[in-house]
């Protein structure tokens, strides 16, 4: 007895995609343009992924020196001399996840409250002119933040945030050793600083993306048992978001951890280390700028050590973020 | 032209006086009046866009979330109009509970669920907050299925139990009325057997007021019963008289289906 | 017969008791968030107001006609500026096509395939990896072998920050075009290839060239990457073969700088990226409103 399939139409074209001319029909055109295009297509596709893989090799050819030379010393060490070959890289690590830390401190908290009003509390026609303000600080360049923090913010940093701040804390045991030294406006903290005012608009950006998701049904069911505006938003919608939330605030990281001229101008460009948030300093992305171009060989290929470890870090705490946001889109929501 | 509300033989736990309703310019409700009766269940039937499910939403004050939305009249809950009390708006809908088409658990588990509105307003102990998680799943009749798990999402329940979450979740805050807006449609006919029986049960303590596109349920379920087409109310009365013998011939039309 | 109202029930006393609480968290809450948008709002004024105004000063003809000067000499940022155009025009020649065609793929042929899923998310994360990586990638690749510094070597570093941006909005743009179209097409025996370029990348086209305007406006301010693939030059070429003068390096050397008219040309260098960046910005909404 046959097996009970249904007669469907169909030909060998269960190969053949949604609309295409099925095998039987005539063609006057070749298959060669068919053949070239999707074979362009496909190349340029795996040219995007054999740029990363380009990427990863050479960064860690050009370290290889380096390593050989200094190995996991090098994560410890924070002597960076070039006339006398000694490199070690904990400064600008410890700059570049520090400043990275305090962008965060400042941005996450700001974003939620701009990603907040801009989907709760804002009259409807302030909306989008507020958004479209928001991506525009997003668009501008990051040479423009370098600048003006340097020339503009920097003074105003000293008299009005860094001086205070040693008069409050400078003594205080445990914590004044971050706020030594003269307040001239520049070091860690005014990168820091600089940065989240940079990286602020791309957070908020996908807070509020992934704020606008929420269903309303289920905001009005906690508005429903008498909830204030912000309890549906603490105890729904951040839950329910939570994923993209988070996802949000790592691509928010990832942009700080890699930003160079917002952070070159203001970091002070001293590669020894101090444990004070004003002395001037030195992030990987800083002294890569600075010192590349001229560097000779075992110099530069400790800076490409550097790089490839931060390029390591921001990969990391980008695919993370991806995955995240990937996550909200699917499973819209928690999980069990 | 709209109806009269007929003189109820149960008091009235809500009165609504000449209530029209705006989106924006257009009137999407035209001079209701009737009365919602304590304790019994008040169905809301009609065709699609009837507008029977705004006027439920017109009930608790959820139009307020949107701005071009607008209600005028009186809608007379304890003898004070709700609809411009110097109450504030959160502590009026806490004496108003709704249950939504489809279920919407909060993103917490089982027990936080129930347990979040009572927190709102008052401070209890922890066993006396378990006694009344576990009184408002019973009222339910959703303890027994959940007991051992409430520390689960109560997004990890099937829909039927999720809409009866729902409803606990309601009944926990205590409320004199609870809307129910076609609490039902996303449910399999099991689930909303039971749906049905806990609705016939909840009007011993509260006041129900139900929407239903399914003429048959508000027949099992509902005491009274309002038709309503193209935002008026047609005809309201008794249930069984509206079913049986209704006045107006629209009403019959859609009773017997005709149209709609 | 009037209906009978019920008495006003005590139960009401138990729900104002913690309802001041909560009402004054809430208005602290929403305030706070108010403040933050100012705060945000605030920032963006103000840099603007800045580079407007330090800009304006530094701005004049002379800043379009003539050389970068050395210290304490008038001069302008001619040789900078066609540096700039030249290797953003190069370097989106040549990423734009790359860009289309990956996006193509992602959208026309791949869609759901392990090649598409990981393209996308390798995609995603060049998009935004540290632009420096980048230039230092450029530099082994390129400067390296061919032991100079090159405009060539710029144009690719800013060509390889235009790809990702180019493959996520060609293949969002695509994805858009109604499937009714499609099938309209194949219906009249049309090659594949064919309907995709004749049909779904016209229908698109609006989409894939704000996306490609979206690009551009991104390496228009990138510094990082050039600083050591171009580097820079005091001279102007018109070739790319050598270090090429550009806008954003000029302005860093020159802001850093104690000189006076140095810095005046870095505001101004500034002004012009600003400019530039938000008019090419506010043009790519305006196209895309308009054509959903």
């Amino acid at each position: 007895m046959a097996a009970g399939y249904p007669a469907t139409p169909m030909n060998a074209s269960s190969k053949v995609a949604l609309g295409e001319p099925g095998a039987g029909q005539k063609r006057t055109h070749s298959p060669m343009g068919d053949v070239l295009f999707s074979g362009m297509a496909r190349a340029a596709a795996i040219i995007t992924l054999a740029t990363l893989a380009g990427i990863i090799v050479s960064l860690f050819i050009g370290a290889w020196p380096a390593i050989k030379a200094t190995g996991f010393g090098f994560f410890t060490s924070s002597t960076w001399n070039p006339t006398d070959e000694q490199y070690g890289g904990f400064s600008m690590i410890y700059g570049t996840l520090i400043t990275s830390l305090i962008a965060l401190l400042i941005a996450v908290p700001v974003s939620f409250g701009i990603a907040l009003f801009l989907t709760e509390l804002s009259p409807i026609w302030l909306r989008r002119p507020l958004a479209t303000a928001i991506e525009l600080l997003a668009a501008i360049p990051s040479i423009v933040y370098g600048m003006w923090g340097l020339l503009v913010f920097a003074p105003l940093l000293a008299n009005y945030v860094q001086a205070p701040l040693q008069n409050l804390l400078g003594g205080v045991p445990g914590v004044g050793f971050l706020f030594q030294g003269a307040p001239v406006g520049i070091g860690l903290l005014s990168a820091g600083i600089i940065l989240a005012i940079m990286i602020i608009p791309f957070i908020a950006s996908v807070m509020k993306d992934v704020f606008e998701i929420t269903p309303p049904m289920l905001k009005e069911s906690a508005y429903g048992i008498g909830c204030t505006t912000w309890e549906v938003v603490r105890n729904v919608v951040l839950p329910y978001t939570k994923a993209g939330v988070i996802g949000g605030i790592m691509l928010g990281l990832g942009r700080a951890l890699g930003e160079t001229m917002a952070v070159t101008f203001i970091v002070g460009n001293t590669s020894a280390f101090s444990s004070s948030l004003f002395a001037p300093a030195n992030t990987i992305t800083s002294v890569l700028a600075n010192e590349f171009a001229e560097a000779g060989p075992l110099h530069q290929s400790a800076l490409f050590y550097l790089g490839l470890v931060l390029f390591f870090i921001t990969f990391v705490v980008l695919a993370l973020s991806k995955l995240l946001l990937a996550q909200l889109a699917k499973g819209e929501g928690t999980r069990t | 032209m709209s109806a009269v509300a007929e003189t109820l033989q149960s008091p009235a736990c809500m009165t609504v006086k000449n209530l029209d309703f705006y989106y924006g310019k257009y009137k999407a409700i035209k001079n209701v009046n009737m009365e919602i009766a304590k304790n019994k269940v008040t169905a809301f039937i009609g065709p699609s866009g009837c507008g029977k499910s705004t006027l439920l939403r017109i009930f608790n004050r959820m139009f307020e979330l949107y701005p071009e939305q607008r209600a005028e009249g009186e809608i007379l809950l304890d003898g004070q109009n709700i609809l411009t009390s110097k109450e504030d708006v959160s502590l009026v809908r806490a004496k108003i509970g709704m249950v939504f088409q489809k279920p919407t658990p909060f993103p917490m588990s089982i027990y936080d669920n129930i347990a979040f509105g009572i927190k709102l307003y008052e401070k209890l102990p922890k066993s006396e907050l378990d006694d009344r998680v576990e009184w408002a799943l019973t009222k339910t009749a959703l303890w027994g299925e959940v007991k051992d798990k409430l520390q689960q999402s109560g997004m990890s329940l099937s829909g039927g139990q999720q809409q009866r979450l729902c409803i606990a979740r309601g009944v926990a805050i205590k409320p004199e009325v609870l809307l129910l807006d076609e609490p039902t449609s996303a449910l399999d006919p099991i689930s909303t057997a039971k749906v049905e029986e806990l609705v016939i049960e909840l009007k011993r303590d509260y006041t129900v007021a139900i929407v239903t596109h399914n003429m048959q349920q508000a027949a099992r379920v509902s005491d009274f019963t309002a038709y309503m087409y193209l935002g008026e109310l047609i005809e309201f009365g008794e249930t069984n008289q509206i079913f049986l013998k209704p006045k107006k011939q629209e009403t019959e039309d859609y009773i017997t289906g005709r149209f709609g | 017969m009037s209906a009978t109202t019920l008495p006003q029930t005590p139960r009401s006393d138990f729900r104002q008791r913690f309802f001041g609480r909560r009402k004054m968290t809430n208005i602290v809450v929403l305030t706070l968030s108010l403040a933050a948008m100012a705060f945000g709002m605030i920032w963006l004024l103000w840099i603007l107001y800045s580079v407007l105004q330090l800009g304006i000063g530094g701005l004049s003809l002379a800043t379009f006609t003539e050389m970068t000067p050395p210290p304490m000499t008038d001069g302008g940022l001619l040789n900078a500026i066609y540096g700039s155009v030249a290797m953003t025009l190069v370097g989106t020649l040549l990423g734009t096509p790359l860009g289309i065609m990956a996006g193509v793929y992602l959208s026309e042929y791949g869609a759901n395939g392990w090649l598409a899923k990981v393209t996308r998310f390798i995609n995603d994360i060049l998009l935004a990896a540290p632009s420096i990586i980048i230039g230092l990638f450029v530099y082994a690749l390129i400067v390296a072998k061919t032991k100079t510094f090159s405009g060539w070597a710029g144009s690719i570093a800013l060509a390889l920050l235009v790809v990702p941006v180019v493959v996520r909005t060609t293949e969002d743009m695509l994805r858009l075009v109604p499937g009714s179209l499609r099938e309209a097409a194949y219906a009249l025996g049309t090659p594949k290839w064919k309907v995709i370029s004749a049909v779904i990348l016209r229908a698109a086209r609006a989409g894939v060239l704000t996306g490609i305007m979206l690009a551009v406006a991104r390496i228009t301010g990138e510094t990082a990457p050039l600083l050591f693939t171009a580097l820079n030059n005091q001279f102007f070429n018109a070739g790319l073969s050598q270090p090429m003068a550009n806008l954003p390096v000029t302005i860093y050397n020159y802001a850093m700088s104690p000189y006076s008219n140095w810095q005046s040309l870095a505001w101004a260098g500034v002004l012009i990226i600003t400019f530039g960046v938000l008019v090419i910005n506010v043009t790519a909404r305006i196209l895309i409103r308009q054509k959903h």
